[in-house]
Order: structure tokens, then C-alpha cells, then sequence
């Protein structure tokens, strides 16, 4: 069967000074639609540019990467940022909110890129927060919200243009047990009750309990699979 | 319109930044608003047309002087109800920081120049007294003189004809009050006889500096001006008539080119402003990376953030600009009548506006260049990892 992300021998190389590293080397893997996996593996094995080229942030040096089918490793930095904005949701581990933006402002920014009217946009906006349960904090700027709440408002960012993949680069890495918790209580809900597909990076085994699969990345190769009970 | 709100909060980021840096393209552009003023009111002398009084003075040099039979001849031009005469005497008194605004003046001068509100006992005793001088008020006043004093006079071109000294000593024989406001920078002159310095003067008698003629029908001014230049036409003291505005300006342009100075002076102004906002902006950018590298993973594409650091470079300079030139047309007026009317500025013009809008958008487009350029190229991988 193939899966709603098909990764064809793929490698990755990066020239830094003088010198070349291969970071992922000859990867091929299938995610299927509505898989929450979690990737895991040491420092510099390669599962955050593994994500990044999922997401469509970075392109394969080889190989071939079909989302939805359709190949995007071939699509140029234009067609590449429009696919992104459609298809694809983006938590990372220091939230990367806008810092002058309110809550609701930081969700809306994706549907700037959409032809919805601002009410629309708010009104949109106002959904996505009472679904992460912070409709009470739209007029809060970051720093006015505890980290496990910016969390949450970057959770209903990536998922306002109801993407079809939400990309998760250590959603936990920088919170507390409790507000780690329930972020990924949120993940796993909106994976189980709104049929996200779900890839998470993360070096916690218990982030990673949360996940359907797991994949072990070692110095660039996928090392082992589980599959959660 | 929907990413003005990304732009302003991007500018809100350092409010204090933002705030000091609008505040100098604020004063660069109000100052380009009030020399642009000063260019245009020294570039533009009016129209002779519908003006009741003209000016003829030498057509080649302002310190060329002109033969007093002329002025009966002037006088006997059709259309000429009244002619005086003046000549510049110059020198200032007790230090040469006293620079005195002082001519020699013709029969009849109060007649064509109301304005100075001498009352005829005043120009009778002017008349009378060969070394008398009539002073403003406004200058008496700063020096302390009073009717009856004497007055020494350094002068800077001429001589006494009896002394050989370029020391002039006259009486103070009235203090006169401008009526308006407006003409309140005549309180700033010393007139004297001009009989006296036509007789003591080492430099010889019969020339006069230029004429002011009392046209009868303003409509028809610039006939009369034509027709006065026709008397001197192919003569050794050829005249050029012209509006007092532009008589008085080309004193002033003795100094230089007062167009090329302001406009030096601009130049050099939004030279500086350029450096201090492109680094305003190179630094505002270089913060924000990691923001502009977020907002492109969300989809904005390389042309939109381009474009959104260019707005934000353009929206700055057009704040602190506009803002300028709205302060400078607020001045304007309120610095032409500080200066009693010795210094006449017109309003901003629709022109100036223009050339002020376009130089806000070119300086915001330069200055917002290589920040956008910078924001454009940024990789997302690479910017998201602090490198």
C-alpha cells in the first residue's frame, strides 16, 4: 500500500567550509495517512533535516519525496512555500510565534496567504484557539503566555489551514512535564479525532509514546521500527 | 492591505528604535520643507503683472548705478504715477557683527512707500537736516536710540568726500513704526538723505542705485516696465524693471547661489539620512530572522517577504517624512511673519509635496534594498538553526 508520504532513497548532503556531510544517506520510507510517528535517534542522525524535508523546508540532494502524490522535491521555492502553506503544519520546539502579534494575530498569519476575508480569518482563528483550549488568551501576546500556552497557540497555527501533515520538531523539548503532557495530549487528538498525520522529532521516549510508530534514526539510516501497542 | 499589520508590528518591534529613527527623517524632511521654501521664494521673484510697484535697477549688476537724469524720464513714461529713488550705502555700527540694512533715499520715497508709516513731520525732517537719518523702531530699540542722537555709520564702500574716512556720523531725526505686522522687517532699516550722500560721497554725484516707480493701472505694469526699459535700450546704463520681490532676492543672491546651497545642504542631509536608516534597517532585519525564516515555512514565498521589508523600510521614511513636510507647512507661515516680512516664504507647493513623496519613496527603497534582499535569500533550514 502506498502511504500518504512516499520517501524514495533519499540523501542528503551538506557542504560546510570545505567539507561534505552526508547526513541522510539512501532513506526510503512510507507514512501512511492518519500515522502519528515519532522519529527518534541520537544528536546529528539526521531526524530534524529527515522532517525538513518533509515539510518541504529543504530539498533532497537525491532520491524522490511524494506527499499527497505529488513529488516535492522537484517543485521550486515558489511552488514549494504555496505547497507548504496548503498541505503542511509546522510545530517547533521554541514555538517561533510572532513576537508583536496577539495570540489570535500569530494563529491567522497562515490564512493571510488565503483568499478568506479578515472576518473569516478571525472567525477561523477564534476555532483554532478554543480547540487548543486558550479562546480566552487571543489577546495575549507571547510573552504574556506561559511556554506550554505559546505551545498550544503554535498547535492552532499549524492547523488552521487544515493541513494535511503537521510537521513536530521537539513540540516538548523546551516544557515542563505537565505542559509537555498535554501538548501531546493535543497531538494525539487531534491525530485519533481529526485524522492528522502526524511526524514528530523527539528525543523524549515518553513524547514518543504518545506516537502510533516509532522510527530510529542512526547516523543517517533508518535503524528500527516499533509500532506502539 | 492585509500585511500592513505584519509591517507595523515588525516596525513596534524596538518602538523606542523606531520612534528615534522617525524622529530623524521627521527633521530631515522638515528641514528639506523649509529650504525647499527658502529656494523656491529665491528662485521665483513673481510676476510683474498686477504689481503697483517695480523696481528698475542696472540690467546687468545691482551695484551698477544708474545716471538721476533717469529718473525724470521714468517719471514722464506714460503709465508712471510716481518715481523715487535710493541708493545702498551699507557699514554697520560700533562692530561689524551691526551690519545696518541703510540706503540713501529720493524725494517722495514716503509717498511710494507707505508701508514704512513715516509721518510727514518725519520725512520733513529728514529733508531738512543734510546728515539726518530716519530709523525702525524695532532697530532703535535693540540699540537704544533715540531721536537726537548721533549716529556713527562704518560704512564699507564709501569714502566722505571731505574726510577721505569711510565713517560716516549722522543725527537720528525720527523713529518710525511700521503700521502691520507684515511690514514689520522695515523696522530694521536706516534711511538717510540722499542729497547729503550724494554731495559727500567721494565717488561722485548724479547716479543713483535704482529707481521705484508707482505705476497708475497694475493691470498694465508690465506694459509700463517694458516701456521703461526702452528708454535705456542699447545705452551704457541699460535697466531691467522687475517686481521688488525679485529685486530684493538678487541682494540676497550675492551671497551665492542659494539654490545650489540649499540644495547641497539637502543633499548632504538625506545622504546622512540614508546611512542612519539603512543601518536602522539592516539591524532591524538581522534580529527578526528567525521570524522572517518562521514565516516562510508557513508559505510566504521569497517575493513576499521581499516585499514585506520593503514596506517596512517605505512605511518609515513616509511616516517620519510626511510628517516633516506637514510641520514644515505649519512653519512656513509662522516663520515669514517672525521675520516681519524681510523673508517672504510661500507655502509648500503641490510640486514640492511631489518631489518630497518621491524622495521618501527613493530613500526608502534604497535604504530597504539590501535588508529585503537579505530577507528574500534567507534559507529557512539554515535561519531556523541560527546559522
Amino acid at each position: 500500500m502506498s502511504g500518504l508520504v512516499e520517501i524514495r532513497d533519499v540523501s542528503k548532503r551538506y557542504v560546510r567550509g570545505r567539507q561534505t556531510v552526508e547526513v541522510l544517506h539512501h532513506i526510503s520510507l512510507d507514512i501512511q495517512q492518519g500515522d502519528f510517528l515519532a522519529l527518534m535517534g541520537p544528536s546529528g542522525s539526521g531526524k530534524t533535516t529527515l522532517l525538513n524535508l518533509i515539510g518541504g523546508l529543504d530539498a533532497p540532494t537525491s532520491g524522490s519525496i511524494t506527499v499527497g502524490g505529488q513529488r516535492i522535491d522537484t517543485l521550486g521555492g515558489n511552488a514549494l512555500a504555496k505547497w507548504r502553506a496548503a498541505h503542511v503544519g509546522f510545530i517547533f520546539q521554541f514555538y517561533n510565534l510572532l513576537p508583536m502579534l496577539t495570540a489570535q494575530k500569530n494563529v491567522e498569519v497562515p490564512l493571510l496567504l488565503t483568499k478568506l476575508s479578515a472576518a473569516q480569518r478571525r472567525q477561523n482563528a477564534k476555532i483554532a484557539l478554543q480547540l487548543v483550549d486558550l479562546a480566552d488568551r487571543g489577546t495575549h501576546k507571547p510573552s504574556e503566555l506561559s511556554g506550554g500556552q505559546q505551545q498550544r497557540v503554535a498547535i492552532a497555527r499549524a492547523i488552521i489551514s487544515d493541513p494535511t501533515l503537521l510537521v513536530c520538531d521537539e513540540p516538548t523539548g523546551d516544557l515542563d512535564r505537565q505542559s509537555a503532557e498535554e501538548v501531546l495530549m493535543l497531538l494525539q487528538l487531534l491525530n485519533r479525532e481529526h485524522g492528522k498525520t502526524i511526524i514528530m522529532v523527539t528525543h523524549d521516549p515518553r513524547a514518543a509514546s504518545h506516537a502510533t510508530h516509532t522510527l530510529h534514526l542512526e547516523k543517517g539510516t533508518l535503524a528500527e521500527a516499533s509500532v506502539a501497542a | 492591505m492585509k500585511y500592513l499589520h505584519l509591517v507595523w508590528a515588525a516596525l513596534m518591534r524596538r518602538k523606542s528604535r523606531t520612534v528615534l529613527t522617525i524622529l530623524s527623517v521627521l527633521a530631515a524632511f522638515l528641514l528639506y520643507g523649509l529650504l525647499d521654501a527658502v529656494r523656491v521664494a529665491f528662485n521665483s521673484g513673481g510676476t510683474i503683472a498686477g504689481v503697483d510697484r517695480v523696481v528698475v535697477s542696472s540690467k546687468y549688476s545691482i551695484i551698477q548705478s544708474l545716471p538721476e537724469s533717469l529718473v525724470a524720464r521714468v517719471a514722464a513714461t506714460p503709465g508712471v504715477r510716481k518715481v523715487t529713488w535710493a541708493n545702498w550705502f551699507g557699514g554697520y555700527y560700533q562692530q561689524p557683527r551691526n551690519q545696518l540694512i541703510n540706503f540713501a533715499i529720493g524725494a517722495d520715497y514716503f509717498d511710494v512707500y507707505p508701508d514704512y508709516g513715516v509721518t510727514p513731520a518725519m520725512a520733513d525732517a529728514l529733508a531738512r537736516t543734510r546728515t539726518g537719518v530716519l530709523v525702525g523702531k524695532t532697530l532703535a530699540d535693540r540699540f537704544g536710540w533715540k531721536v537726537g542722537d548721533k549716529l556713527p555709520v562704518m560704512g564699507s564702500i564709501f569714502p566722505d568726500k571731505a574726510t577721505g574716512e569711510t565713517t560716516w556720523i549722522f543725527d537720528i531725526v525720527g523713529i518710525y513704526e511700521a503700521p502691520d505686522a507684515a511690514s514689520r522687517a522695515l523696522e530694521q532699516q536706516v534711511l538717510l538723505n540722499w542729497k547729503y550722500f550724494d554731495e559727500a560721497n567721494a565717488y561722485g554725484s548724479g547716479q543713483v542705485g535704482w529707481l521705484v516707480v508707482q505705476v497708475s493701472d497694475p493691470q498694465r505694469s508690465a506694459a509700463v516696465a517694458a516701456a521703461i526699459d526702452a528708454l535705456s535700450a542699447n545705452s551704457d546704463h541699460e535697466t531691467k524693471t522687475q517686481t521688488e520681490q525679485e529685486f530684493n532676492l538678487s541682494f540676497a543672491r550675492q551671497m551665492g547661489d542659494i539654490g545650489l546651497i540649499v540644495t547641497a545642504i539637502i543633499g548632504a542631509v538625506f545622504f546622512t539620512l540614508m546611512l542612519l536608516t539603512g543601518n536602522t534597517m539592516a539591524q532591524a532585519v538581522r534580529e527578526r530572522i528567525p521570524e522572517l525564516a518562521t514565516l516562510k515555512t508557513l508559505g510566504f514565498t521569497d517575493r513576499s517577504v521581499l516585499a514585506l521589508v520593503f514596506l517596512e523600510s517605505l512605511l518609515l521614511i513616509l511616516i517620519g517624512g510626511v510628517l516633516g513636510m506637514a510641520l514644515a507647512a505649519a512653519l512656513l507661515p509662522v516663520v515669514s511673519a517672525a521675520s516681519g516680512g524681510m523673508l517672504l516664504l510661500p507655502p509648500i507647493s503641490a510640486a514640492s509635496w511631489a518631489i518630497g513623496i518621491a524622495l521618501m519613496i527613493a530613500i526608502g527603497a534604497i535604504v530597504g534594498v539590501l535588508p529585503a534582499l537579505r530577507a528574500m535569500r534567507l534559507r529557512i533550514v539554515d535561519a531556523l538553526a541560527g546559522r
